[in-house]
Formats: structure tokens, C-alpha cells, sequence
């Protein structure tokens, strides 16, 4: 049994190891010693490395800079940004969803992009007021089964508060995408109609589940049969388990049966390396880039002139952008207690 | 011990200042209440950046506190946390007992995996019991069934939430029950007492704090968790709190519900001290001069085993088979080496011996504070030092990026920031087995130490350190236990390119790859059993 004495004694050494790295760390913060690449930006991001690690490299290479990420969820990353306001060691924020980087923006925390870099994309597709651009876009949609024939699927996501579909639907309330697209329900066909589909879908008992991944999962194990998600769920999952993988995309093609939602990036105000900062962005809009996204992650390319993967078999101009700013705050917040009313949050 | 004060060594007294009643009626020295207030304030900080937001944005944030919706999230957390203690409880008492006090076979080996559940998250233990129990899960496969039911709602987030808990109770009880005066129970049994009356009238007294202590911990983790009731579907303040921050960018509705959290952190806090108040423990002599008699089971040693093996089952067996069995599906294939796996684990490591050292320091100040100079200050610091464990983890990191931009921009994400992060997070792990195990000692002995001419530092060294090192361990490995799991705060607060064991499984697991966080999840537990195996050795006795 140890005694006192060589636990402490080992529990001081770990410290100082620990002390050790910690210096080492700050140092490398500092100037970065044996690194062959000059230090550079630092970027936020909610997406995880392997959806933009080989975007990084991109620019890591073509400037000769070494970007330093930082990973976390997205809304997370907002909620930092705004704490350490004109503090941010960050240069770059990469958005999973819209509307956090819309929150930081509105906070006054974003610089202004180039005209440059927002004509890169189609109008439809960045900030009105020029704050953030849009990267790439992940199509909000439907996904069903082996068990459910295709014929049987509906015209619109409208539709599955039909009987029916009863105790046959998964959704996920709590996730940004579905708020999204209720949003844009709302500004498509009004607050009466988007209260309706919500209350309908709950009477009709779609099931609730945590995220996206879940919702897939459960139409892959025969637990539901149709779910709301976003498309390249499925296409990643079918990229990893063969084309056997028992769950398929549909895009409906009324009533906005389908939604495009953006990933997107800003420059922070506070950055003192804008000139890097907008670099990268560009680097990210440029075509080597887009197509690595839509590779590697499925997701469309919003860059004028790439073309999307072939796997990505609805072309991007057919699926619904939504009408007017999903990443209103007021919008969002209208969308929210909507839900939280009719019971879905 | 109050009787003690005129005798006991003190503190330079403060003449005239007015502040007697805040200080008590035995002075601590100047540098252990200077260190005490260091970490009372160090703890406060999540609570501090609330109330900073909420007066900011003052009618909004109390909009949000006092919001029927809110009113209902309470009464479902409050639900939740009084179920999930006392099945913890009824859990961590009979193994306790069967694992330091009986004849049980193996009782070192039960010890760890029935300690082990711990290290499990509660988002991948919950996620796991999804995968095992739920709709088309792998129990329902294995019995062909159509239908099982549903582990979603209250009762799952009760199922996994008192599964992985109950060793926050199980700790303090053990330390407690090895420390117990065997002296004591013989009086009692050759008095003619039964053992059953033994244990109510003799033992339970002495359990008390311990109960007191580990439920604390317990309603806490479960007021601030979630992992487990999100994806169990059960919805609580924190739930809606991460949905507020999610979602909406709502930092002002986000600390209105964080204040919420405090106040029922409050309350549990009161309540704990009522149960502890209420039942004072004898303070008995330097503690058992043998170790105490283990109770033979007899016929009972099959059923106890069958209990144990049960327990261990649910809690460990069940979601290491399916980590496992993840690991070996294989679609991770060549996403972890092992040198990467070997740097996550030493940054772990780090973090996680990092916590604890700190944390135990803390808390052993706190404890000693609290438990040999009583007074409205102490008791103050002292739960002040439980604040950090009510807030989610976002709410602890936030407060430091709050802080630390303005007040210390050189330290922000850096190792240092992480580490003191989860010290304020995770320090209450350790105030509980520390002060528990200080209660066992009788401020008596260390008097009689001073009395032989040694100094107050000596006497702390060599005679009461040594006799609450069982609780100093204790607390060390809870925080380590937790530090190691912890992930908004490290993701957040870590330096860039900071990547830990827990890091690792939230990028697999945010990215839908569940199988491909089995391997780090493995290595998170296997990096966890040494010390859990360490601490239990303390808990052989002889027959």
C-alpha cells in the first residue's frame, strides 16, 4: 500500500510534467520554436476536423501559414466569442449552423468582408450586410428506410402530420436544422401554418430525439420510418458502410419538401490579422477547397462555378433557399417559443 | 469540541475588530483562512459571472427564472435529483458494507468495477443503454422480442443517472466504514446487542455524514448533468439551459436559468447540513487501533455475490461489452494509432493529476477550516467551495473566459486555466471525503500532540494528515475521475491543439461515428481503474 509520502512524491512529479507543458505550451502560444511554417491565424470552429482538416491544409500550404484551431461545438463557440468580445485571441469563426455566427455578428463582433470574397458566392448565399459568407451548404431533408417504399413517401414534409404517418416519424426539435427549417416555415407560409405542421407532427407522435445522427440511426435499426434530417447524414453514412446502408435521402418535391442551410465564416472585429483572416476565407471559397468539401462531407459547394459531388444526385439551384434571414435573432426567437409552446422543446 | 476552545491553539486573535462572531471562537491562522478565502472566491467565480449577466439584463434573466416553464423544469430536476440520491444510496450502502465489513470473496476486485462506473460519461453511458435497451437495441435483438419498454423519459435518466453516480456514495461510505471503531460494535454486541441493532444504533450514526456527503454530490452531478438526460429525453434546467445557449444565444435567459441552478444548489446544500447537524458524530480516540472485525456472510455470501454481480453487470460489464464490441466493428479502422491514443491518454493524465492535486489542497483547507475552527465564515468558504459542481460545465468555462479575458489575458487558454477550471468545477468532490474523514479524527489528538511541544504545521504533518489520507485520496481521485471526462470546459479552455481522451470521443461522437469513440472510452477507463484498485486496497480488513 502506498503511503502518503510516494503518493505526494508522485503526484509532484506528475505536477511538474504538468507545469512543464504548460510553459512549453505558452511558449509555443509565443513563437512557435521547431515549427517550419509561420505562425497564423487562429480559427474557430464548429466543425470538426475531419469535415475542414483538409481545407486547412489547403491554405496551410498555398500560404505557408499555420493556422491554429480551436474545436468545439458551435454554439459554444458563439457563447466564448461574445465573453471575450474585443479579447478574442480568434481571427476566424466557421460556423456549423447559421444561427450563431448571425448572433455574433449581431453582437458587432464580425469585421466587414471584401465585396470580393461575398461575390464569390451567389447573393442568396452570405450576410446582407456582408458580415459572414456562406461555404457550403448541407440540404435539410427527408430520409426513409428499407421497410418504406419510396411511392408511399410524401409530396412535402407538410403531409406527415397525415394519420398515416402516426408513431412512424423522427425529428429532432432541439437541433438547429429543424428549427431552421420551421423558421423558414414560418416565413414561407406564416406562424399559423408552421403552428399547425409543429402541433400536428407532436398529436401525431413523431418521435423526439437529441440530434440528427440519432434520427438516422433509429430509421437504420427500424425504429422509425421516415425522419427529418439533414442529407449528408446519410451520405456519409453510406460512404462509410457501402451502399447496402438501409437508409436513403428523398427530397419532396412540394411545399418546401427540402431546405438548403449554410456553413459560414466571419472575420472577427478584433482580429489584428485581417489580412490573413479574409486569405482564408478566400482559400476556403476557392474551387480546390469547395471540392474537397464536397467530397470528402457531401455538402454542396456554394462557390460559383464547382460543381457538386456526383453522389449528390438534386442540383444545388432546385433545393429551396430560404425566404428572407433564418439567422434573425428575432426570427429564431419567434421559431423557438413557437416550439416550446406547442410542447416540442 | 467547542468545550476545547479555551485550550486549543489559535490563530493570532483580531482585538477589537469586531468580526469575533464572523471568525468563531477559535482564530484559524491568518495563512489558512487567507487560502480559504483564495479558494472560496476561486469557487465563486461561475456564480459571480451569473449574477454579473442576470444584473445586467436584470428583467429578462428574472422573466426567465420566474417563468411557469421554469417552475415545472424545477420540479422535474428536483424529482429527478431526490430519486436518483436515494436509489444511489440504497445502492452505495449494502456494497460498502459487504466490501469493508464482510467476508465476501473478492472484495477488493468488487470494489474497483463496482468504483469503475464513474469514469463512464454520462453521455456515453446513456448513449450506451440506448444502444443496449432502446427500440431495436441489442437486448431486444438477443431475446427476439417485438417490443421492450421504453427507457426514454424519467425513467432512463433515473436508470443511467443513479448507475453511474451511486460510486460518488459508495467512496465516502467506504472510507468512512474502514476508519469506524471496531471498540465501539463490541461494546454494543457484548451488551447483547443483535448485529442488525449494532449497525442502526452504532454504525448508522457514523454513516451519516458520509450519506450526507456522497447524496450531495449525487443531487449536484444530477442537477448539472447533460449528457444523460438529454439524450434519455428527460428534460431538466440544464437541459433547457445548454438549449438556451444552443439555440438561441441567450445569455441573459441562459444565467437566469444558471441562478436558478445555484438556488437548488442552496438548497440542497441547507439540506445537507440539517441532515448532518442533526446527526453529530462521536468523535472517538485517534481511530481503530486494529482494523475492524469482518462479519462472515455465511448463507448469505451467495446472494451477496449475485447482488454485486448484478450491479456490476448494469453499471460496467453492460457498457464495456458494447464498447467492446464497437471497438471491434472496425469502422474506425486507422483513425487511432496507438502513439495518437498514448498522447491523448498523457494529456489526460495531466489534466486529470493537474485537478486533483489542486483540488484535494483546496479542499483540504476548506475541510480543516470548517471542521477545526467552526464559525459563520468557515461554514461560509466551505460551501461557497460547492458551487462549481452545481453549474454545468458551459457555465464554468464561460465564467472563466469571462474572467480571464479581462483579468488575466496571459493565462487564457493555457494548461493552467484548464487545470484551475476544473479544480473550481470538480473541488466539492473532495471537500466531502476530506471533512468526512477529518470528522473521524479527534481534534483531541492533534491538542496532545501540541501539548509535547510540536508545532502547529509539524502536528498537521505528521499526525493528521496521515490519519485522513484515506479521505485525501478519495477526494484526489474523484476530481481526477471526473477532470479526466469533463468536455465543454476542456474544449473550450484547453490550449489549441489540446486534445484529451474526452476531446476524442466528442469529435467521434459529434460526427455520428459512436463505434469509433469505443476506443477512447476504453483507454478513459483503463487509465482510471489504478488508482480506484489503489484506494480500494485500503479497504481489506481481516477476517
Amino acid at each position: 500500500m502506498p503511503t502518503v509520502r510516494q503518493v505526494t512524491v508522485t503526484l509532484l512529479a506528475l505536477a511538474s510534467l504538468a507545469l512543464g507543458a504548460c510553459s512549453a505550451t505558452s511558449e509555443d502560444s509565443g513563437g512557435g520554436p521547431a515549427e517550419p511554417e509561420t505562425e497564423g491565424i487562429t480559427l474557430y470552429s464548429g466543425r470538426i476536423a475531419a469535415a475542414i482538416g483538409g481545407a486547412v491544409d489547403i491554405y496551410e500550404e498555398a500560404a505557408d501559414r499555420d493556422v491554429q484551431v480551436r474545436f468545439a461545438e458551435t454554439g459554444d463557440l458563439a457563447a466564448t466569442l461574445v465573453e471575450e468580445g474585443s479579447n478574442s485571441p480568434a481571427d476566424v469563426f466557421f460556423a456549423q449552423e447559421p444561427g450563431a455566427i448571425g448572433a455574433v455578428a449581431e453582437q458587432g463582433l464580425l469585421a466587414d468582408l471584401p465585396q470580393g470574397i461575398l461575390d464569390r458566392v451567389p447573393p442568396q448565399f452570405r450576410d446582407p450586410e456582408g458580415r459572414w459568407v456562406g461555404i457550403t451548404g448541407r440540404a435539410r431533408t427527408l430520409a426513409y428506410g428499407d421497410d418504406t417504399e419510396r411511392s408511399e413517401l410524401p409530396d412535402s414534409p407538410l403531409e406527415l402530420t397525415d394519420s398515416r404517418w402516426r408513431s412512424r416519424v423522427g425529428w429532432a426539435p432541439v437541433t438547429d436544422s429543424l428549427q431552421q427549417y420551421v423558421t423558414a416555415l414560418r416565413l414561407e407560409y406564416g406562424d399559423e401554418v408552421a403552428r399547425d405542421w409543429v402541433e400536428g407532427m407532436i398529436a401525431n407522435d413523431a418521435v423526439d430525439y437529441p440530434n440528427n445522427v440519432a434520427v438516422r440511426d433509429a430509421i437504420a435499426n427500424g425504429e422509425i420510418d421516415v425522419g427529418l434530417l439533414n442529407h449528408y447524414y446519410v451520405a456519409q453514412a453510406i460512404a462509410a458502410e457501402g451502399p447496402e446502408y438501409p437508409v436513403h435521402v428523398y427530397f419532396p418535391p412540394k411545399g418546401l419538401g427540402s431546405l438548403l442551410l449554410l456553413t459560414s465564416a466571419g472575420v472577427l472585429e478584433s482580429s489584428d490579422r485581417k489580412g490573413e483572416a479574409f486569405d482564408f476565407i478566400r482559400s476556403l471559397l476557392a474551387p480546390e477547397s469547395q471540392r474537397y468539401f464536397t467530397a470528402s462531407s457531401k455538402e454542396y459547394p456554394l462557390a460559383r462555378g464547382v460543381e457538386p459531388d456526383p453522389s449528390l444526385s438534386v442540383p444545388l439551384d432546385e433545393i429551396p433557399v430560404p425566404r428572407g434571414d433564418l439567422n434573425d435573432i428575432a426570427e429564431v426567437q419567434a421559431t423557438i417559443e413557437l416550439l416550446q409552446d406547442a410542447g416540442a422543446l | 469540541m467547542e468545550g476545547l476552545g479555551g485550550t486549543a491553539p489559535s490563530g493570532p486573535r483580531v482585538p477589537g475588530l469586531g468580526l469575533g462572531w464572523v471568525l468563531g471562537r477559535r482564530r484559524p491562522p491568518a495563512p489558512l483562512l487567507a487560502a480559504g478565502i483564495v479558494v472560496g472566491a476561486a469557487a465563486m467565480l461561475p456564480a459571480a459571472y451569473l449574477l454579473i449577466v442576470v444584473a445586467g439584463d436584470l428583467g429578462p434573466a428574472l422573466e426567465v427564472a420566474f417563468d411557469a416553464d421554469t417552475a415545472l423544469l424545477v420540479a422535474r430536476t428536483l424529482g429527478l435529483a431526490a430519486a436518483v440520491t436515494a436509489t444511489a444510496i440504497a445502492i452505495a450502502l449494502p456494497v460498502g458494507w459487504l466490501t469493508v465489513r464482510t467476508d465476501l470473496p473478492a472484495r477488493r476486485l468488487w470494489t474497483t468495477l463496482l468504483t469503475l462506473p464513474l469514469v463512464i460519461p454520462s453521455y456515453v453511458g446513456a448513449y450506451l443503454f440506448v444502444a443496449a435497451l432502446g427500440p431495436n437495441g441489442l437486448l431486444q435483438d438477443l431475446l427476439g422480442v417485438e417490443q421492450l419498454p421504453s427507457i426514454y423519459g424519467f425513467a432512463g435518466a433515473w436508470l443511467v443517472l443513479s448507475l453511474f453516480t451511486y460510486p460518488l456514495v459508495l467512496l465516502p461510505v467506504r472510507s468512512t466504514l474502514r476508519r469506524l471503531d471496531p471498540q465501539l460494535e463490541d461494546a454494543a454486541r457484548a451488551m447483547g446487542r443483535t448485529p442488525t441493532e449494532t449497525f442502526r444504533s452504532v454504525v448508522m450514526p457514523q454513516l451519516w455524514p458520509a450519506l450526507a456527503v456522497g447524496g450531495l454530490l449525487v443531487a449536484l452531478y444530477v442537477i448539472s448533468d447533460f449528457g444523460a438526460v438529454s439524450i434519455m429525453r428527460f428534460d431538466t434546467i440544464t437541459n433547457e439551459l445548454y438549449l438556451t445557449y444552443k439555440s438561441s444565444f441567450d445569455r441573459t435567459a441562459a444565467a437566469g436559468l444558471g441562478a436558478v441552478l445555484v438556488v437548488l444548489m442552496l438548497l440542497a446544500l441547507w439540506l445537507n447540513s440539517r441532515i448532518r447537524n442533526a446527526r453529530a458524530t462521536h468523535r472517538l480516540g485517534p481511530g481503530p487501533a486494529r482494523p475492524p472485525r469482518a462479519y462472515p456472510l455465511g448463507r448469505w455470501r451467495w446472494p451477496a455475490l449475485a447482488g454485486c454481480g448484478l450491479l456490476a453487470l448494469a453499471a460496467l460489464v453492460l457498457p464495456v461489452a458494447v464498447l467492446v464490441y464497437w471497438s471491434t466493428k472496425g469502422i474506425s479502422a486507422g483513425s487511432t494509432t496507438i502513439e495518437f491514443a498514448a498522447g491523448l491518454a498523457a494529456n489526460s493524465l495531466m489534466t486529470g493529476v493537474g485537478a486533483a492535486i489542486f483540488g484535494a489542497l483546496a479542499a483540504l483547507v476548506l475541510a480543516v477550516l470548517v471542521g477545526r475552527f467552526p464559525s459563520p465564515l468557515s461554514r461560509a468558504l466551505e460551501r461557497l467551495g460547492h458551487a462549481g459542481f452545481a453549474l454545468p460545465g458551459i457555465v464554468v468555462a464561460l465564467a472563466l473566459v469571462f474572467f480571464a479575458t479581462r483579468a488575466a489575458p496571459a493565462l487564457y487558454q493555457t494548461l493552467t486555466m484548464l487545470i484551475f477550471a476544473l479544480t473550481v468545477h470538480y473541488l466539492p468532490l473532495a471537500i466531502g471525503p476530506i471533512g468526512a474523514s477529518l470528522a473521524q479524527v479527534s481534534p483531541r489528538v492533534e491538542e496532545a500532540a501540541r501539548g509535547l511541544g510540536r508545532g502547529p504545521i509539524e502536528v498537521f504533518r505528521s499526525i493528521t494528515v496521515p490519519l485522513v489520507r484515506g479521505g485525501i485520496l478519495a477526494g484526489a481521485a474523484l476530481v481526477f475521475l471526473h477532470a479526466v471526462k469533463e468536455l465543454p470546459a476542456t474544449l473550450i479552455l484547453a490550449p489549441i491543439g489540446f486534445e484529451t481522451l474526452a476531446t476524442e470521443i466528442w469529435t467521434q461522437t459529434s460526427f455520428g461515428f459512436y463505434e469509433a469513440s469505443a476506443i477512447p472510452s476504453l483507454i478513459l477507463l483503463a487509465i482510471a481503474a489504478p488508482p480506484l484498485y489503489l484506494l480500494s486496497e485500503r479497504g481489506t480488513v481481516t477476517a
